[in-house]
């Protein structure tokens, strides 16, 4: 079965939680899961961030649950690099 | 998300810490006014004393809780709303949401706790002497040296926040104590 290994991610959040406290909640997700989060706009209430996260395997429905959780929305899903899991055992 | 993690996301420390000190200093006060209202009377049965005092401090507690809870509760609703109005989105299933619900009980019972706790810890020499413990002078006396203390350890508290210096912090409510103490005497003594 392929899995995730990297996901760039559009998405709409509000204020609060901040990027660092949005960043960090993404990273304690999984094991290994590197969070680099870039904010794009700032309007008054929301603000538009890019989230990319690689990790061996990323869990994208914990990941979309998790910025559901908080309150945030997926706006769209700009780049996905997948691989099988051969792929995956033999890199590791 | 934790209950202090909710409190975080909707910056909600500040308010707790103003129920706090306001809802405790109301019940340090009233206290120290009843008592010192007894105390400037003619000497009554201690168990009058300890129901006059408790019922004062039921209902600040639930004044307290109610209060805060009706208006918090409403206040959040209206932050959630108009952060889904500018999200687009509803947000049930958000910590904003869990924390619409969860901050409010939490302010309430901090609003409603702090009084009734600062009255009991007021109230403690009376039960000892209720239960038969000796002690050095009169339980009312005692008291209202506790509901000074407690004046005074509330502005020390409040010194952590503004910075002030504990002391002077301190004083300047002790003072509002003393001033309270000074205008039951002209009124009542």
């Amino acid at each position: 079965m392929a899995t995730i290994r990297r996901i760039i991610l559009d998405v709409l959040k509000p204020h609060h939680p901040n990027a660092y406290e949005f960043a960090m909640f993404l990273a304690d997700l999984g094991n290994e899961y590197v969070v680099h989060l870039a904010v794009i706009e700032v309007d008054e209430n929301t603000e538009t961030v890019q989230l990319e996260l690689k990790a061996p395997s990323i869990d994208f429905e914990l990941v979309q649950a998790a910025i559901i959780e908080m309150g945030a929305s997926l706006h769209s899903i700009d780049e996905v690099d997948a691989c099988s899991q051969i792929n995956v055992n033999q890199q590791d | 998300m934790d209950i202090k993690g909710l409190v975080a996301l909707t910056h909600s420390q500040g308010i707790i810490r103003r129920y706090f000190i306001v809802n405790g200093f109301d019940g340090a006060l009233t206290m120290l006014g009843l008592i010192l209202g007894f105390l400037f009377s003619t000497p009554t049965d201690i168990n009058n004393i300890i129901n006059v005092c408790m019922g004062a401090s039921i209902a600040l507690c639930v004044s307290g809780i109610s209060s805060a809870y009706v208006s918090e509760s409403a206040e959040r609703k209206y932050v959630l709303t108009k952060l889904e109005n500018a999200m687009i989105t509803d947000l049930s299933q958000s910590s904003h949401a869990h924390a619409a619900r969860i901050v409010p009980i939490v302010i309430a019972l901090v609003n409603g706790l702090a009084p009734l706790l600062i009255s009991l810890l007021i109230l403690l020499p009376l039960w000892l002497y209720k239960s038969g413990v000796v002690l050095p002078i009169s339980p009312l006396i005692i008291s209202v040296f506790i509901a000074m203390t407690v004046i005074f350890l509330l502005g020390v508290f409040l010194s952590r926040v503004s910075g002030m210096s504990w002391w002077l912090s301190g004083i300047r409510t002790l003072l509002v104590g003393i001033l309270t103490a000074a205008l039951i005497f002209v009124f009542v003594g």
